[in-house]
């Protein structure tokens, strides 16, 4: 059967299941649409958590992130930072948020800080990383349907529309609980066995985990040394010490990713679908061990796959390849434009270097590593067809979880919690879904014409998450002194340092030429990229926020009252003696 | 349901905290530690075909992390069980 058939039947084949579950659960109450009703099992919501983190950019980008562009031990921002913020969630956030019972993020935060303004901070800072968060994974959607089902990438991107809009507004959170439970299966599948396959063809190991850790087969060199060597001889840097810009960068990098996970809405707000505190603490270990199944194979991906490149290019040293007799998944992808050549010196052969005077695989897109790697490895068509349903897996249920934080925060934070809090619950479910269908629709249009910022976008949405929400809600839990003032001001400038960086160094709203003072020269935060500044955000959001409470008085008696109710799982505290 | 004291309650959550700290520093010393910032001196062990600063970089502290979760809540299931205040 021919390839577009077998993947037009696999996509189509959870497409259906995906519409079955959306009839199967849908939501009858805001209970159910806001947090699934509340009675999620732990080990099904770290399923869930881990399809609604992993997102395209895990599933396509990351493994040629780390392989190709970061140059192998550079990538380790991702892989570290991208896990360890789960332990942060686990210890820090998700029990104590489980415990206050609610619904959102900035519910939360509106009363812990007794204000109504503090909410409505928290929704935009919220609105905003999602919203950038969001496009990238529309983008996704219609890039994967682009170059699987060689649809256009606007068919593409309104298919993945009506599935998203049928079962988010259906069903709510129940819907996509479920959805993503199954949108994990085939994602992880689908990452997993091109993996294996690959990693017992090149070291006789099938577990790609030991594999990249093994000799390769037939002949007692390691895979990394050989391709430290490899590299080296073609003028890159050696592949398992690469690092990315310098050690305090990589350092600020690692730790900007794991707050922006521990403060990203759509994360947090899973752990309220779970019964019990005890749950929110094992949901997150058992999300941990999903997520951590695809983010140590992807540096076996990374490395294999950049090898098998280097490899079908110079078979032996000095050998390059006939541009005539390249490999037939090589012009297929020249095709969609992930990669190019031009041969400069005229020899016929094909040389990639680091030297890009001489270089003449002029384009190599990071997202080559795992689209093409099962045809790389001359895969049975199926899995391929895989690679394209699991692409469009990961897109959808991170996309599907953003747009609840946002519909969410539309619905029961603005419009029931602030400004027309007398609607009936059947409204307020009304209102919800016609936000859900709203955001379902902003996002569509956005994806459609992406700001020219579509690319950074992802990077931004943790910056501004570890800048704004992680630390209200560190300051929340942990303290009983930060005021409303405090928070609200840590949040304000957080928020705006984060983005004065970031904007300072790629343009307003990325736009190229509103860059401003370029005088500061490139990175002049002691060399630390606007990526990895999310963590200095965070720094000044916290001394801005101690500061200002310090002025500010003390909180209200039932707001010291609701800390110590959160902190201890259930039961209550004495109120103290009457002195 | 019981009802903590003020003082029990205070105990209770010192008791988390100083549990928290001492696994966040193992948070710290796999990733921040060993994966960055003494990776060049743990590269020179090497493990199998791995670099030990590689390895820890790329795999170990994501083992870890999971590791440091699951004895979270174990140690806490127990707490809460000391404390009374365990869910039902």
């Amino acid at each position: 059967m021919e390839l577009a058939t077998i993947t037009y039947i696999v996509v189509g084949l959870t497409f259906a299941v995906y519409m079955a579950i959306a009839i199967a659960a849908r939501a009858g109450s805001t209970q159910e649409f806001y947090v699934a009703g509340g009675g999620i099992h732990p080990v099904a919501n770290g399923m869930a958590t881990a399809a609604d983190w992993m997102s395209a950019a895990s599933f396509i980008s990351m493994a040629g992130l780390i392989g190709i562009s970061y140059n192998g031990y550079g990538g380790s921002v991702f892989l570290m930072g991208w896990t360890g913020g789960y332990v942060i969630l686990a210890m820090l956030v998700a029990p104590y948020l489980r415990k206050y019972g609610k619904f959102t993020v900035p519910e939360f935060i509106g009363d812990r800080y007794y204000s109504d303004t503090a909410r409505v901070v928290a929704v935009i800072c919220l609105i905003l990383c999602s919203v950038t968060y969001v496009i990238g994974q529309m983008k996704g959607i219609g890039v994967a349907f682009s170059r699987f089902l060689e649809t256009d990438y606007e068919t593409g991107l309104y298919t993945g529309m009506i599935i998203v809009f049928f079962y988010a507004v259906l069903g709510g959170m129940k819907g996509i609980t479920y959805t993503q439970i199954a949108q994990y299966v085939v994602l992880i599948l689908a990452y997993t066995v091109p993996a294996i396959f690959i990693s017992f063809q090149l070291t006789g190991n099938p577990i790609p985990q030991l594999g990249l850790g093994s000799t390769l087969a037939g002949s007692d060199t390691f895979l990394l040394d050989k391709l430290d060597r490899v590299l080296l001889e073609t003028g890159f840097k050696e592949y398992t010490t690469s690092v990315r810009l310098s050690t305090l960068n990589m350092f600020a990098y690692t730790a900007s990713l794991m707050i922006g996970t521990a403060g990203l809405p759509h994360v947090i707000i899973r752990f309220f679908t779970v019964p019990k505190v005890r749950d929110a603490r094992k949901s997150a270990g058992y999300a941990l061990v999903f997520i951590a199944i695809l983010y140590t194979t992807a540096p076996a991906v990374a490395a294999m796959a950049r090898l098998n490149i280097m490899q079908t290019i110079e078979p032996s040293p000095g050998q390059h390849v006939l541009i005539e007799e390249r490999p037939q998944w090589f012009k297929n992808w020249e095709q969609t434009g992930l990669l190019a050549i031009q041969d400069k010196n005229a020899d016929g052969r094909l040389q990639y270097v680091a030297d890009p005077e001489r270089n003449e695989l002029i384009k190599l897109d990071n997202d080559i590593l795992v689209l093409a790697n099962p045809e790389i490895a001359q895969l049975p068509n199926w899995i391929i067809a895989l690679v394209a349903a699991g692409g469009l897996a990961a897109a959808l249920s991170t996309a599907a979880g953003l747009l609840l934080a946002i519909s969410s925060a539309i619905s029961h934070d603005l419009l029931k919690s602030t400004f027309y809090p007398s609607i009936s619950e059947k409204m307020e479910l009304n209102a919800s879904r016609g936000a859900m269908g709203l955001a379902v629709l902003g996002a569509g249009y956005l994806g459609l014409n992406p700001p020219g910022f579509a690319a950074g976008t992802v990077a931004l949405a943790f910056g501004l998450a570890a800048a704004s929400i992680f630390p209200a809600l560190m300051m929340g839990i942990f303290s009983s002194r930060v005021t409303r003032e405090g928070a609200i001001s840590g949040m304000v400038v957080g928020l705006g340092v984060t983005l004065f960086y970031v904007f300072q160094h790629k343009g307003v709203m990325f736009v190229a030429e509103w860059q401003f003072l370029p005088g500061l020269g490139k990175n002049w935060f002691f060399g630390i990229e606007p990526n990895a500044f999310g963590c200095i955000g965070a720094a000044v959001n916290f001394i801005v926020a101690l500061g200002v409470s310090r002025v500010t008085g003390e909180p209200p008696e039932h707001v010291r009252r609701l800390v110590q109710e959160i902190r201890i799982p259930a039961g209550s505290v004495a109120a103290p003696a009457q002195h | 349901m019981s009802e903590l004291s003020e003082a029990q309650a205070k105990e209770y959550w010192k008791r988390n905290r100083n549990l928290m700290i001492r696994l966040m520093i193992i948070w710290f010393v796999v990733s921040f530690g060993c994966g960055i910032l003494w990776v060049d001196t743990l590269n020179l062990i090497q493990v199998g075909g791995y670099k030990l600063g590689f390895w820890f970089a790329q795999q170990g502290a994501i083992f870890v992390f999971i590791g440091l979760i699951f004895y979270y809540v174990v140690a806490m299931a127990r707490l809460d069980r000391e404390f009374g205040v365990e869910e039902d």
